[in-house]
């Protein structure tokens, strides 16, 4: 199997156990589902300087300075301030969360059960 | 390098910075450090305003980076447009919340702070994943100062509004992988000269890239399938944030009138203005549907929230227009309404604080100042409505005189004047219930228990936002100028290429 392949089916499946669980009522799978959804996002960044197994962004003496000898190094960068923000995003909706859920009495994402 | 460009950036950041370190100061240091701040911020972009008015488009490499290495941040009008609208809310939200929101919580003036900051840079920067970043900025703020003193109902709707967020900062992110992954840069100008020349597959790569973005600024300007979280939000917001979320559906909108433009404007080749259709089809649904919605309003609140949502329609239906003469009407409305749909959300505070009934559209407690906040919002729904002598009818008549009275014309036609129709009917029956429906027996008795006057601070952030609502008709003459000029720019983006592109950076000062 090819790593194009793997990496793409990885990500589809992180992102559809994201969609699925933030499509559920409750605060905590919503969370969870973000989550998984960034993780997803921040390998398909990655993928988005095109896959090149064994190569480094760094640059060495004596190789060119060609992207075709090195990976990309921006889709890198990239990740890193995605993971960065959401990290701070999740503790932050977590911590909305908890609130919420000693405010409403109730983990609903509604502040209410249904019906009730 | 000219640093004008920096400043309004900076100014905030510091400030913000400061006061994260002086929350036990006492309020009125903490207040009056926000407020000059923010006054510093509107020299500076005024300051701003008049260099790009003799200089044309101004460009700053952070870094001192080249521009297809580094980030870039670009001023032209429209940015200066957003800015100005900017720091005038910002003022007005200041002063308002000088009535004693900005003591619920220590934080509040640093959070405002930041989402100043946040919002500035979105106007500024010139870079996909930089705009990505401030947006976070702003975001991240207006999330503390919207559960700022919260309740169970604004946690409620905070929760909505987070997630909401973040799953179009997701959808932001994978737009973004998708337009590098196609065009190999993430500079917009860069990118306006290197999706034109995009082979077939990467083409399409781009589309999508640009299709997905047209989602995530939809969702933030409230388009209308992804408008319905907007009216709930707003109505649960205080109403300093609700005065800076006037400015945010807007900001969806600058960003949507910026991409389009630029990444694909006119030099984009096959993919030029794919997006124009969609924008204009999604405006003139959410305008009706926000119409009929403010129909059914029971409470003020969201009512104007249905406001916000139809002027926001309007704008994106004469942007997809796609013509010079229809982006300058748009910019001219959006300057109107952003500062109407302010100012009303004020004063549905004012009216809400004063009401036991709070804003309900119902047989409640009597008002006090009942002559003062009735002429208010005479004036103000002749503003949203878009009546004369006020700069909406302005709006509306250089919108429906540049509409190509063919085709998409006929709808624009017929939708900003069904919509106006509707509009007017929802608000003449909700000032009529409001001022001069009679309370019911019953509550008679606890009327008039409405807590606090207007104070200074309020009564000068209304005046502020009224006073910058009367200057944009009294000066309609000079801003259709201004915007038609910036609508004029918009439209070549060969030049903000060759400004961006063309600019070396300074050379090094250190000693060779």
């Amino acid at each position: 199997m090819s790593l194009e392949f793997l990496l793409a089916s990885g990500i589809g499946a992180l992102a559809a156990a994201g969609f699925w669980l933030m499509l559920r009522a409750r605060t905590f799978d919503v969370v969870l589902g973000l989550t998984l959804l960034s993780y997803a996002v921040n390998l398909f960044l990655f993928s988005a300087g095109r896959l090149n197994p064994g190569r480094t962004p760094l640059l060495r003496d004596g190789v060119a300075p060609l992207l075709s000898n090195y990976t990309d190094p921006l889709p890198q960068a990239l990740v890193l301030t995605a993971i960065v923000i959401s990290m701070a995003m999740t503790a932050l909706l977590l911590v909305l969360a908890i609130q919420a859920r000693s405010a409403n009495a109730t983990d609903h994402v509604d502040g209410k059960e249904r019906g009730g | 390098m000219n640093h004008a460009v920096v400043l309004p950036l900076l100014l905030p950041l510091i400030a913000g910075a400061a006061l994260v370190v002086l929350h036990r100061a006492p309020p009125a240091v903490r207040r009056g450090v926000g407020l000059l701040s923010t006054l510093l911020m509107a020299v500076a972009v005024a300051a701003l305003g008049l260099q790009v008015e003799a200089h044309g488009l101004m460009v700053y490499q952070v870094g001192n980076w080249p521009s297809f290495a580094g980030i870039v941040l670009l001023a032209d009008p429209l940015a200066v447009l957003m800015l100005g609208l900017l720091v005038v809310l910002a003022l007005a939200a200041q002063l308002f919340a000088t009535g004693g929101e900005d003591r619920h919580g220590p934080h509040f003036q640093a959070l405002f702070q930041f989402q100043l900051f946040g919002l500035a840079g979105a106007f500024l920067t010139h870079d996909l994943f930089n705009l990505f970043v401030f947006f976070e900025v702003l975001l991240a703020a207006s999330y503390g100062l919207l559960l700022h003193g919260q309740g169970g109902e604004r946690l409620r709707q905070g929760m909505h509004y987070v997630v909401l967020n973040l799953l179009a900062s997701v959808l932001f992110l994978l737009a973004i992988g998708t337009i590098y992954a196609a065009a190999g840069s993430l500079n917009m100008s860069d990118l306006s000269v290197r999706i034109g020349a995009l082979a077939e597959g990467p083409q399409a790569l781009a589309m999508a890239g640009g299709a997905l973005m047209l989602v995530v600024f939809g969702l933030k300007a409230a388009l209308l399938p992804l408008s319905f979280w907007l009216p709930r939000t707003y109505s649960a917001a205080p109403a300093t944030s609700a005065l800076l979320f006037a400015l945010m559906t807007k900001l969806g909108l600058y960003a949507l009138i910026r991409i389009n433009t630029l990444l694909f404007g006119e030099d984009a080749g096959a993919l030029a203005g794919f997006a124009w259709p969609w924008l204009f089809w999604a405006g003139a649904a959410g305008a009706v549907f926000a119409a009929i919605s403010a129909l059914a309003a029971r409470r003020l609140r969201p009512l104007v929230g249905q406001l916000v949502v139809g002027s926001a329609g309007v704008v994106a239906m004469a942007v997809g227009m796609g013509t010079q003469a229809a982006l300058a009407a748009a910019l001219f409305y959006l300057a109107h309404s952003t500062l109407t749909m302010a100012a009303f959300f004020l004063l549905a505070d004012w009216i809400r604080r004063q009401r036991n009934g709070g804003d309900v559209l119902f047989r409640a407690g009597r008002l006090e100042h009942r002559g003062l906040l009735g002429t208010l919002f005479l004036f103000l729904a002749l503003a949203a409505v878009g009546l004369p002598p006020l700069g909406g009818f302005l709006g509306k008549v250089l919108l429906l005189a540049y509409a190509d009275p063919s085709g998409q014309g006929v709808v624009l036609w017929s939708v900003v004047l069904g919509v106006s129709v509707l509009n007017l009917v929802a608000l003449a029956r909700s000032g009529s219930r409001l001022f001069w429906q009679p309370p019911l027996p019953g509550a008679a008795a606890v009327a008039g228990s409405g807590t606090g006057a207007p104070g200074l601070g309020e009564r000068l952030a209304l005046a502020l936002l009224l006073t910058a609502l009367v200057a944009v008709a009294v000066l309609a003459s000079p801003l259709a100028r201004y915007v038609a000029a910036a609508a004029g720019l918009l439209q070549q983006p060969g030049q903000y290429a060759s400004a961006v592109l063309g600019l070396d950076p300074l050379p090094s000062t250190e000693p060779q």
